[in-house]
């Protein structure tokens, strides 16, 4: 039994044990029923919001598709509950798919705007819908059955469940633990460094929106199963927000938080429910007051939930198994020197508005060569880099790589040309461990889809990958780092942590932005080592760069560019005495 | 289609329209200055009618009450958020702002309570309540968590409205209410009747549409308090007080929440949780809008308002439905017209 599984078996070994306790409440049996149909709502919800990064208060409308698909089919025309099953996944995935092209691309807060209008569009729906009983819903719902088996109390239905709970727990964290996973963890800190490394960023949206949605229908069908009737009042818009509410009380980052989560509020409610009435001699909802108090309280307390608290806890810390260097991916042809030009920008132009941030600039990048982009602040450098990468369109001109015309390319076309590029602001997900952030790179290099993770047929794939960012990350010297976030490093090595990454891309050319910022001397003299070996295996690089002793003994040539426009082109030791230069970084001839 | 039918509804959905700019505008205010999706809005347009119709019927509304323990906590709040400083004009401040204020509130609504009293003590007692409430909600939810994402606020302000709304139970209890009329003239123009109410619902509208838009527009400090929502550092640095900027945002919203609660309440019965509905129609409008634009708001909150009038006569069991999915085609082209580069922040 290998260590992740052991604390699962536990786990299910425990939970196995429970109905068969003798003494049992029923009412208990109920309650943690009710707690394994909301943990696999919050399960989708953990991964699209806590780890996605997209808020969504229309989970419960999810769980109303699976529920009415199973009550319609199974009452007016007789089709068994387990060949609804696939039905109910499809319907709600379906919806998931036409509402995620419609809303997931929008962003910030309109996404969770969106889903709450929606939310409330689709309740009335339900409650008006003829076929779908109205407000009264549909009855007589049959139950669960395997061969003679019918799951009509609370007691057997419970591990239909409890086992549905299990299994996609597993297939989350499977899921989260992978290159797909890695995509979708890089969501929430923006889009722009997760598409130079060739993610699809919103395929991967669209991926968790369409899992979360599945999970909710799967909640429904088994809510619906259990009733054994469904009406619209579980799925409206407050049953939508109580599922985020499980979701940040648990710890929104965790798979686990969604099922601790769902037992402290459902819990919770239920003591709530009969106890503050007592109290306070009210009609009823006195537990919403009390739990809209206590979300905002968490929030302003404890933003990350009980689950990361616990851990902290834990006496022992999981030991993580390193990867096996052994492991290589195949190389990227690499270009032989002198076979001519490999980056040509010719008149490039950008233009915000009134402003030329980069005014008809032209230079190129031969094969195994240093270029730096040297000029003062607001010169257009990072600028062109983001041209160049696809970041930006350009308003005219032409950039090609080795032949092959780039301009307006997407940022995921140009890094599968070999172009790969770090920040001047460092683009890392703090909460990923450097190793993870490193293998972001290497996501083009490896094929396995969300499906093979969940199932974890992707882990001959997965050890290339993780083999290879580990082999990046020794040869930047970070190995002693490997396990740690990437966040708590300094901000030097988190440049050094990009550059890694940027590595596991096997480009040909590499763009470093302003690469030497924050390393002190030592660690700049191994950066210019680590560079020249670089482009001796056969790399170029072009890097921005403010350390002019740095630049000026690491560059083969040097671009300068002032106000947007080109002013020389040389040697550093034509650089160093080019009258324009001089003028343009100290205001005159000194 | 009959003409006279037409305009009958084309003049419902402009009444009910008016109020969703209202509700609209209060959005785009709120969010503009402190990026707070404000959810609780309905529960001041709720409040603010509720606490007009129970002091009309002569009773003592329980928001009086919320105003003064909410101002309770927002004191200890203050004191222990300041408590390596306190100097006596701070502690005088807090005191003044959180415990005078809604106690003299409570003072002059239980003085007048109950007597004959005229409408227009009555509307200016439920504004200075909800007025009251909105600052102290400001200071207990918003204040602390000033410094954090767009979504991390949007969930505490779910998270207020959910009190909010059972408080609102507790306070008028589950039947509706509804108040008198501001006044009763009525004048017919063709076929149209136009009531005193209506043409006030028209009147403050506009009132406060052109008003903010000058004051964001024109001034100094609407401009000062738009920088505040943009980069709350560079705020303060160059001087705007950014607690004040929110506060005062939160008072604009909750006086004209409350107004147009006051303003409907004659019109249609509201019950406690009406409120949600209401200001998510508001929200429509202020999301077709961009949450940024007040004209092009008030704009949509007219077209929500039509279609709502035209649905309810039509398919009048689906108005909702297609009230809500009005939203998605706005979404989609929202989607279409693609951000320049902009980058999340966690």
């Amino acid at each position: 039994m290998t260590q992740r599984l052991l604390p699962i078996s536990i786990f299910a070994a425990l939970m196995a044990v429970i109905p068969l306790i003798p003494g049992m409440p029923p009412f208990w049996i109920v309650l943690l029923n009710n707690i394994g149909l909301a943990a696999l709502v919050a399960m989708g919800l953990v991964l699209l919001t806590g780890v996605g990064g997209l808020t969504s208060f229309g989970q419960a409308a999810f769980c109303g598709f699976g529920a009415y698909t199973t009550a319609v089919l199974s009452t007016a025309y007789g089709v068994s509950p387990w060949l609804t099953l696939p039905l109910s996944l499809l319907v709600s995935g379906g919806a998931a798919v036409f509402l995620g092209l419609v809303t997931v691309r929008l962003s910030g807060h309109y996404l969770p705007l969106g889903t709450i209008a929606w939310g409330i569009g689709l309740f009335y729906l339900f409650s008006k819908l003829e076929f779908l009983g109205r407000n009264d819903g549909i009855t007589g719902i049959p139950p669960l059955s395997i061969g003679t088996l019918k799951m009509l109390d609370a007691g057997t239905i419970y591990y239909a469940i409890w086992i549905a709970v299990l299994v996609c727990a597993l297939l989350s964290m499977n899921l989260l633990d992978s290159r797909t996973g890695r995509a979708i963890r890089a969501l929430r800190r923006g889009h722009i460094a997760a598409e130079a490394f060739g993610v699809q960023t919103p395929r991967a949206k669209l991926l968790v929106f369409i899992y979360a949605a599945v999970l909710a229908g799967l909640s429904g069908w088994l809510y619906a199963h259990f009733q054994r009737a469904a009406n619209p009042t579980p799925f409206g818009a407050h049953a939508g927000i109580e599922y985020l509410f499980i979701a940040v009380v648990g710890g929104a980052g965790y798979v686990w938080g969604a099922v601790l989560g769902a037992g402290i509020v459902v819990i919770l409610k239920e003591v709530l429910q009969s106890y503050l009435p007592l109290l306070f001699r009210g009609e009823g909802q006195l537990e919403t007051i009390v739990f809209g108090i206590m979300l905002v309280l968490l929030l302003q307390l404890a933003p990350t939930g009980v689950w990361p608290w616990l851990m902290g806890r834990l006496p022992f810390k999981p030991a993580r198994k390193r990867p096996d260097t052994s492991l290589t991916l195949p190389a990227r042809e690499r270009p032989a020197a002198a076979s001519g030009a490999l980056l040509k920008i010719d008149n490039a132009r950008k233009q915000f508005g009134g402003v030329i941030a980069v005014n008809n600039v032209s230079f190129d990048v031969q094969a195994r060569e240093i270029v730096a982009l040297i000029g003062p602040n607001g010169a257009g450098k990072s600028t062109t880099f983001n041209l160049i990468t696809g970041v930006l369109t350009a308003t005219g001109g032409t950039i090609s790589m080795q032949g092959r015309n780039i301009d307006n390319a997407p940022p995921q076309e140009v890094v599968k040309l070999g172009i790969a590029r770090t920040f001047q602001h460092v683009k890392l997900v703090p909460d990923m461990s450097v190793l993870e952030n490193v293998a972001i790179g290497a996501h083009l290099r490896g094929h396995s889809g969300a499906i093979s993770s969940m199932l974890r047929l992707d882990r001959a794939d997965e050890a290339k990958l993780l083999a290879e960012a580990a082999r990046q990350i020794e040869r930047v010297g970070l190995t002693d780092q490997i396990d740690q976030p990437a966040g708590s490093l300094s901000l030097g090595q988190q440049r050094i942590v990009e550059i890694a990454r940027a590595l596991c891309v096997d480009p040909t050319l590499l763009l470093l932005d302003e690469p030497a910022a924050g390393l002190r001397h030592m660690e700049k003299q191994r950066l210019a080592a680590l560079l020249r070996t670089l482009r001796d295996g056969g790399m170029s690089v072009l890097l921005v760069e403010h350390d002019m002793g740095f630049v000026m003994d690491l560059a083969d040539r040097i671009v300068v560019l002032d106000f947007g426009t080109k002013i020389a082109e040389g040697t550093p030791d034509a650089i160093k005495t080019n009258p324009d230069v001089i003028k343009a970084y100290l205001g005159a001839v000194a | 289609m009959n003409t006279t039918i037409m305009l009958f509804l084309v003049q419902d959905g402009i009444t009910n329209g008016a109020i969703y700019a209202l509700l609209g505008l209060a959005l785009v205010l709120v969010f503009a200055v402190t990026r707070v999706i404000l959810i609780p809005q309905g529960e001041f347009v709720t409040f603010g009618a509720l606490t007009y119709a129970t002091l009309s019927a002569g009773n003592m509304p329980g928001t009086a009450r919320l105003a003064v323990a909410m101002g309770v906590v927002a004191l200890g709040l203050d004191l222990y958020a300041g408590r390596r400083a306190l100097h006596w004009r701070l502690v005088a401040r807090a005191i003044a702002i959180n415990i005078l204020l809604p106690v003299a509130i409570y003072a002059l609504t239980f003085w007048f309570a109950g007597k004959n009293t005229p409408i227009a003590v009555n509307i200016a007692l439920s504004l200075l309540i909800v007025a009251a409430i909105g600052l102290s909600l400001y200071r207990l939810v918003f204040q602390p968590l000033a410094h954090t994402s767009v979504l991390v606020l949007l969930i505490a302000s779910v998270g207020a409205h959910l009190a909010l709304q059972g408080l609102g139970l507790v306070f008028f209890g589950a039947e509706g209410l509804r108040g008198p009329s501001i006044s009763d003239a009525a004048f017919m123009i063709g076929p149209l009747r136009f009531t005193g109410q209506s043409i006030a619902v028209y009147a403050i509208t506009i009132a406060f549409i052109v008003g903010l838009w000058l004051f964001f527009g024109f001034t100094l400090y609407g401009k000062a308090l738009r920088a505040t929502a943009v980069n709350r550092l560079g705020a303060r640095l160059v001087g705007i007080r950014t607690t004040l900027s929110g506060q005062i945002a939160f008072l604009l919203a909750s006086v004209i929440g409350a107004l147009s609660g006051i303003l409907i309440v004659p019109i249609t019965t509201l019950y406690y949780d009406t409120g949600f509905l209401i200001g998510l129609k508001g929200f429509i409008a202020a999301i077709i809008g961009g949450l940024v634009s007040y004209p092009l708001t008030a704009v949509a909150a007219l077209v929500v308002g039509t279609v709502e009038a035209f649905s309810s006569f039509y398919a009048s069991n689906f108005k909702e439905v297609i009230v809500f999915t009005l939203i998605l085609p706005v979404l989609v082209l929202r989607s279409l017209a693609a951000p320049e580069v902009e980058e999340e922040k966690d």
